[in-house]
């Protein structure tokens, strides 16, 4: 147990920072895929052919390929693909993304790719009375999308984003291939170097317990604050 | 774009496909079996069998299948107990301990679907079972597991996808899989983006193919209910 | 709305200053730190090692300012070429292979090869020479060969992944084996105590810090491997020269860290970090 001592000699204060790590890039992660899935839901559901074919296609590849892969690829091709779409617009240089913004993006889009899904389900399960009372009142498809159907469309969609935190938050294991410092390559590190791996995997899956403890404990209470005045579901 | 790079790793990668699907279907076998008895045992009275099975299930679900998977490989692997017993048979090779990780992981999460599964079965048709007089055992087998299979389909489906794609962290642990023999690859031509075209789309076949095959199985068993 | 149009408009510019541009005169290195006794990390998690020495004393000499990044063995050479780092000095020894790819300083350490088994193992007290260089294709070459094939026959020894280790032993010159590949060095070692392989292949020094450092009874079998395949001593790894203003810089880093190896073997500096890291001289 010396291990988990805070301070030079022992890794506690590391695994802090990391747990510290893993809950900014989770956090980030799910900002990012909330946002492609408010840009990819409407697209999913446009009457447009081409803009419904980005949007499944987006869907479909990001969740039939294994996450590691799509980790692999955007550590290794991302500055690649970067520096070529730069090259376009004549610039020559060298263009980096750090280890943060690398890792939390790629989550962000594989967890984007299910938000999406969910916030399409959550969609087409409205009541579609709403979007009648809309068009009854003439208001425009982006003003009534954000100020109307939205809201509501959160309430239902709540209890699959908890789950979909929860993948983002252990999918964040996964970027430790890129280097960057969270719990799962804290532990690595820190196994390699004691040689111990079974204390400090087990330590890491116990810092995942927690989190993910408290995630559920966190997002029983907002669900339960958003079903106030509801009486069904 | 090196095509003829990914030409030459087509037929490795095809090859190590055949274990990615032998680790899948074994995982999900198991990892089914399992998941009756766990589902069993959370819908029963007793505490013991109730809290077990819910400790359990929230362990697999809540720390990542790499944790778990390191644990089982590294971490057992160096418990010297472990290795004077039979069961060392098991873990000393990577697919038995990917296969050990992945049957419980999903069998986490399996039992969970078939949890939620049970619980929804209208009442109305357990009722139904009662007034013809069944008795309680029958009423589980013939009425309530059937009726659960059936709304489970669907969700289950997802389970498997997200099984084949956990596959891929077998590699982790040396397993020469799809991703372990591309990662092998990428380590002397240092080509990443080429090899891992090719083995992504291995995997998207894969997910087709499941896909297909589960709209199949949701035919079949449609119950005009 | 308004809410959601901040959020978005922050992320985008958080997203966009984490770009960085390196045109800098600052040379960024890049290790593993996971190799000792040539790089390795201290309880602490900072870098150590024989190659975090010489690196500042190179950059010394060639009055460059230098940063050291760590990567993971098997993304180094695309993290290279991708300009994450503009040299490489991890253990990398220069091989044909390799050279395919990336351009080489001259050798400035050796590097020679080893089985490890654990003690009481039936591969322990292997009957060859002491070293075996696979430069010249000799009589005693072949034989010490047929030695070896003939004890690792059926066996499974595990190595690094992307090494030259791994090289041999997919050449076929050791015979029939069975090879496990890993991440790194230190998940071969937790395989070999733990008995999944039979035996490991790395370099010599990496066997005996491990058995220093674990305590674990890991003997050196068989005779010391280098040349041919394990190519020609460890040097420092760098881009391919090319016309663009980019790779005129390059190759002017890498004549600046050539001539500083030359200064610093003059000096003898390299010798001495040989000898307080291996305990033996191994410079080239």
């Amino acid at each position: 147990m010396e291990y988990l001592h805070f301070g030079s000699t022992g890794w506690g204060d590391e695994l802090f920072f990391a747990t510290l790590m893993t809950i900014a890039v989770s956090i980030t992660a799910m900002v990012i895929g909330f946002l492609f899935a408010l840009i990819f839901t409407p697209l999913k559901l446009s009457n447009f052919f081409f803009l419904r074919l980005l949007a499944n296609s987006y869907t479909t590849f990001v969740r039939g390929i294994p996450e590691l892969l799509i980790i692999y690829l955007f550590f290794f091709g991302g500055s690649a693909s970067l520096m070529f779409v730069a090259k376009l617009f004549g610039y020559n240089g060298y263009i980096e993304i750090n280890a943060f913004m690398t890792g939390a993006f790629a989550i962000g889009i594989i967890s984007g790719a299910y938000s999406t899904e969910v916030l399409r389900g959550a969609i087409q399960s409205l009541d579609k009375g709403q979007f009648e009372a809309c068009k009854a009142l003439g208001l425009k498809k982006p003003i009534y999308f954000f100020k109307i159907i939205l809201p509501q469309v959160l309430r239902l969609a709540i209890p699959n984003l908890n789950n979909i935190w929860q993948i983002t938050l252990k999918d964040t294991s996964l970027i430790s291939v890129t280097g960057l410092v969270e719990i799962m390559r804290q532990s690595y590190i820190a196994a390699g170097s004691t040689r111990d791996p079974l204390f400090f995997y087990s330590i890491a899956a116990c810092l995942y317990l927690i989190l993910t403890f408290l995630s559920l404990k966190f997002f029983n209470k907002i669900e339960k604050k958003y079903r106030e005045g509801f009486k069904w579901i | 774009m090196d095509l003829e790079l990914m030409l030459n790793s087509l037929p490795k990668l095809l090859f190590a496909t055949l274990i990615t699907l032998k680790l899948l279907a074994s995982s999900l076998t198991a990892g089914l079996v399992l998941a009756l008895v766990f589902s069993i045992m959370r819908i029963s009275k007793n505490n013991f069998l109730f809290y077990f099975s819910y400790i359990f299930s929230n362990i697999f679900r809540g720390t990542p299948l790499l944790v778990q998977i390191f644990i089982i490989y590294y971490g057992f692997g160096q418990i010297e107990y472990l290795r004077s017993t039979i069961f060392w048979v098991i873990f000393k090779e990577p697919f038995g301990c990917a296969m050990f990780a992945l049957s419980l992981n999903t069998a986490a999460y399996t039992s969970e679907i078939l949890r939620s599964a049970f619980e929804t079965v209208k009442v109305g048709y357990v009722e139904a079972g009662q007034s013809l007089g069944l008795s309680k055992k029958k009423i589980f087998y013939k009425i309530r597991l059937p009726l659960a299979i059936h709304q489970s389909l669907s969700a289950y489906g997802n389970e498997i996808i997200l099984l084949m794609k956990g596959t891929a962290l077998a590699s982790t642990v040396t397993l020469m899989d799809i991703t372990g023999v591309a990662r092998n690859i990428i380590s002397t031509s240092f080509k990443p983006i080429e090899v891992f075209i090719v083995a992504g789309s291995i995997y998207l076949c894969l997910t087709f193919l499941i896909q297909y095959l589960i709209k199949i199985a949701e035919n079949k068993f449609k119950i005009n209910v | 709305m308004k809410k959601l149009k901040n959020i978005i408009i922050s992320f985008s510019v958080l997203f966009f200053l984490s770009f960085e541009t390196a045109y800098s005169d600052n040379i960024k290195i890049g290790t593993e730190g996971a190799y000792p006794p040539w790089n390795a990390k201290d309880s602490a998690g900072n870098l150590i090692g024989f190659e975090i020495d010489l690196a500042k004393e190179l950059c010394t000499i060639a009055k460059h300012e230098c940063t050291i990044v760590e990567q993971d063995w098997d993304g180094m050479i695309p993290a290279l070429v991708m300009r994450k780092f503009d040299i490489i000095m991890a253990g990398m020894s220069i091989t044909e292979e390799r050279l395919k790819a990336i351009d080489f300083s001259q050798g400035y350490a050796d590097e020679v090869a080893s089985f490890a088994v654990m003690k009481g193992s039936p591969l322990e007290g292997i009957q060859t020479p002491e070293s075996l260089s696979l430069s010249k294709k000799s009589a005693k070459a072949k034989k010490t060969l047929k030695i070896l094939s003939d004890a690792f026959d059926g066996k499974t020894v595990g190595v690094q992944t992307g090494t030259s280790f791994q090289n041999f032993l997919e050449s076929g010159d050791a015979g029939n084996v069975k090879i496990k590949v890993y991440k790194t060095q230190d998940e071969v070692n937790l395989d070999l105590t733990s008995g999944r392989i039979d035996a490991s292949l790395a370099a010599a020094v990496a066997h005996t810090d491990y058995a220093e450092k674990s305590k674990k009874p890991v003997l050196l079998v068989g005779p010391t491997l280098s040349g041919g395949i394990f190519g020609n001593g460890v040097g420092i790894g760098a881009r391919k020269a090319s016309n663009s203003e980019i790779g005129k810089r390059d190759a002017k880093i890498l004549k600046d860290f050539n001539n500083a190896i030359n200064t610093a073997r003059q000096k003898g500096i390299i010798s001495k970090l040989a000898i307080k890291h291996f305990g033996f001289d191994a410079s080239m």
